[in-house]
């Protein structure tokens, strides 16, 4: 622990009980995906909950986030519902992208969380797009960048960071380095492996922060946006943590020991922040249950909430592909809108007939879970 | 440059070249809308690779005209980015060859952002590139590849083949809410029309020009293809007399496939021209959707002129039948007649 001096008693305890709803919202979406409630790519972020609430709470509420594919934790901490989040999971009309986009596709515009980016390294320059955007309209919106160690070698990077410092943009990049990209670690995919180094070459200033520590991430990432906001310029921050689940609910985790993995559960954020709390008296044993509780309860209403959505209807397939009303004046205007002979004028019609899309019964259809997932699911209910 | 009460008081037109009229649309829709901006590779003090963008920088500045670095998927990128969140950029990508670099932001970013967060963000980005052989650019520099970004919903495709539509289009691409890719042609960029001398002159997308009224076959021309198609046109009405009608949608996302069709109905023979390849090509698209469409109407096959099957030879002979001329035009059009 670094040994910053404790924030202000209920800002600390909002701290922990967000770290607690990620990390009880997180548990709670891996049994929703063993049982098949969820489809697709499930990325948890446990373990990475101090980096996630520490950064976040380092910004004003007009600053961006924009985060990658393991997303819950970034519309969490921003006040987004977990009953939105979670319908979005389970691919109800509910969820905050209408069922759009899953796991890896969370969005809030009215909280300025812009969204989950499933592309490695894709949501860089459109990061440095929102400092644009700020620095052009002549706000002192910043804008934080999250994204993992792994893509840190895309050819995005490195465009970006010079793009960012020669245009003088007020974004933070943090590199969320949890040690691997998927199954590769991070000695093994970057030749430099002091990530915060990497933008050096590029003008772009690098700082280090220990992500399992709330605070300490707290402050280098307030510092960091500072730079952004008053000196013009992009910072790069590293965040130095560990995912202690596999990549994805899809991962038998065989490329690391699971002596590692315990060696880091030491250092769990959450029980770091909780101990501290209550050696120096801000919070009491009871009250840390009960926050503990408390997380529990509403991640119960978010599995409910998003179990009594309904599924999005059949009919509204083709809804917000365009923008209608300018050069698309109807969603027919675009032809081609499935495989048959017909234009696409009557595919509302057809598909509320049933003629078009079979009626499903909403849940996500995984169909045979991979024997690879299974192996991963089965090793995780032995923890 | 003419004045702006001098063009409203006008209902005349003006003779420009395809890139003066583009460069017409930029400015006066940066001076419409503040929150126009235009971003690209040497688009500022080099005053852009095809000089569309000249005296822009001069007369914009810095701020609104930036010459970015050779780093095509994050200009594009940050052109999705900055349309989120309160922009109107332009992003001009040199040519069609290099947007390949950006196809993952094209894609992934642009054309699914509105969808896969549930519509609560547009993104209102034109991505400007020029397509085309006849320079003697190579298998790099010189195709036509209007075919890829049909392919994606989600984006919204403009292939205007004369200065009255390249900036009538282009005005309405930068007034829409939808990510639109905008593909101009480097043969096309030297070329003279007329165009309205109305800086509300605005082409909208999804409606088809018949460029040449007929009788005979219906001749559907893609983006420089329109004006061989009307060559061809007029050698058949000449020497063959075959009155051929010329169509060029003008957009192919939307396509007004009505106009086609209602041609295709009165002529009975469809015959379709593009300088991109045939697999997977335009041609193939509109010519299966014609024949889904109007199979009792058609009399013959729909044809296809296309280009090679190869990647662009520099040699000037070998690049001169890559791609097509009013010969194999006229010759596809005979072909819907041979067993008559």
């Amino acid at each position: 622990m670094a040994d910053h001096p404790l924030p202000d008693p209920d800002v600390a305890r909002e701290w922990l009980q967000t770290m607690m709803l990620i990390r009880r919202f997180e548990e709670r979406a891996g049994e929703m995906y063993a049982k098949a409630k969820i489809g697709g790519f499930l990325h948890l972020a446990i373990g990475e909950e101090a980096t996630i609430v520490g950064s976040a709470r380092a910004m004003r509420d007009d600053d961006y986030l924009i985060s990658t594919y393991r997303s819950h934790g970034h519309a969490l901490v921003r006040g987004t519902s977990p009953n939105g989040v979670m319908a979005e999971l389970f691919g109800r009309v509910d969820g905050v992208s209408k069922g759009r986009g899953g796991s890896m596709h969370m969005f809030d515009l009215e909280r300025r969380f812009m969204g989950g980016y499933g592309i490695v390294g894709g949501n860089l320059p459109i990061a440095a797009g929102f400092g644009l955007a700020s620095d052009y309209l002549g706000t002192s919106d910043a804008t934080l960048c999250q994204f993992g160690d792994g893509a840190s070698n895309q050819g995005t990077f490195g465009e970006t960071m010079n793009l960012a410092a020669l245009w003088k943009l007020p974004v933070v990049f943090m590199v969320t380095n949890n040690q691997f990209g998927m199954g590769t670690a991070l000695e093994r995919h970057s030749a430099v492996t002091d990530l915060q180094r990497k933008g050096e070459g590029f003008g772009v200033p690098g700082m280090e922060c220990d992500g399992m520590d709330v605070l300490d991430t707290y402050h280098v990432t307030l510092e960091a946006l500072r730079m952004a906001r008053e000196e013009r310029r992009p910072v790069l921050v590293e965040a130095i943590t560990y995912r202690f689940r596999g990549h994805s609910m899809a991962d038998p985790e065989e490329y690391r020991t699971k002596e590692q993995v315990a060696e880091w559960r030491k250092r769990d954020p959450i029980l770091q922040w909780g101990d501290r709390l209550e050696a120096e008296n801000v919070i009491s044993a009871e009250e840390r249950e009960e926050f503990d509780a408390e997380a529990i309860a509403r991640v119960d209403e978010a599995v409910a909430f998003a179990d009594d959505s309904p599924p999005p209807a059949p009919e509204s397939l083709y809804d917000d592909v365009y923008v209608l009303g300018g050069q698309v004046r109807g969603w027919y205007s675009v032809d081609e809108r499935s495989a048959g002979v017909h234009k696409g004028e009557d595919e509302r019609a057809l598909a509320k007939d049933g003629a078009v899309m079979p009626e499903t019964d909403g849940r996500a259809s995984t169909g045979e879970i991979p024997q690879q997932m299974t192996a991963a699911l089965e090793a995780q209910e032995d923890e | 440059m003419a004045a702006t009460a001098q063009q409203q008081q006008s209902t005349g037109t003006r003779v420009l070249r395809y890139r003066e009229a583009l460069n017409e649309a930029l400015r006066e829709e940066m001076l419409r809308d503040e929150r126009v901006m235009l971003m690209g590779e040497d688009i500022g003090v080099f005053n852009g690779a095809f000089k569309v963008t000249a005296g822009l920088l001069e007369e914009f500045g810095e701020k609104r005209v930036r010459d970015t670095p050779i780093s095509e998927n994050t200009i594009v990128g940050m052109g999705v980015g900055a349309a989120m969140t309160g922009l109107r950029p332009v992003v001009e990508l040199m040519t069609i060859n290099f947007s390949l670099l950006a196809l993952d932001q094209i894609v992934n970013s642009a054309a699914h952002i509105h969808y896969m967060f549930g519509g609560q963000v547009s993104v209102p980005l034109v991505i400007r590139m020029p397509q085309g052989a006849g320079h003697q650019l190579g298998p790099t520099h010189s195709h036509c590849l209007e075919a890829l970004y049909l392919h994606v919903p989600g984006l919204l495709v403009a292939v205007p083949s004369t200065p009255a539509d390249a900036k009538g289009l282009l005005k309405a691409a930068i007034r829409d809410d939808n990510p639109v890719i905008f593909i101009e042609h480097e043969y096309l960029y030297g070329q003279r029309g007329e165009v309205p001398d109305d800086d509300e002159h605005v082409v909208n997308f999804g409606e088809a020009v018949v460029r040449r009224e007929g009788t005979d076959v219906t001749i559907v021309g893609i983006s420089r293809m329109a004006s061989t198609a009307e060559k061809a046109a007029r050698i058949l009405s000449e020497e063959h007399e075959i009155e051929a009608e010329v169509i060029d949608p003008r957009t192919l996302r939307p396509l007004d496939l009505d106009t086609i069709l209602a041609s295709v109905r009165k002529t009975n023979r469809c015959v379709i021209v593009e300088e991109g390849w045939p697999h997977g090509g335009v041609g193939a698209n509109l010519a299966a959707l014609v024949q889904e469409q109007a199979f009792d109407d058609l009399d013959a096959p729909v044809g296809r002129v296309t280009g090679a099957d190869v990647p662009m030879p520099y040699a000037k002979n070998l690049e001169q039948i890559a791609y097509p001329h009013e010969p194999q035009v006229v010759q596809a059009v005979l072909a819907t007649f041979r067993d008559l």
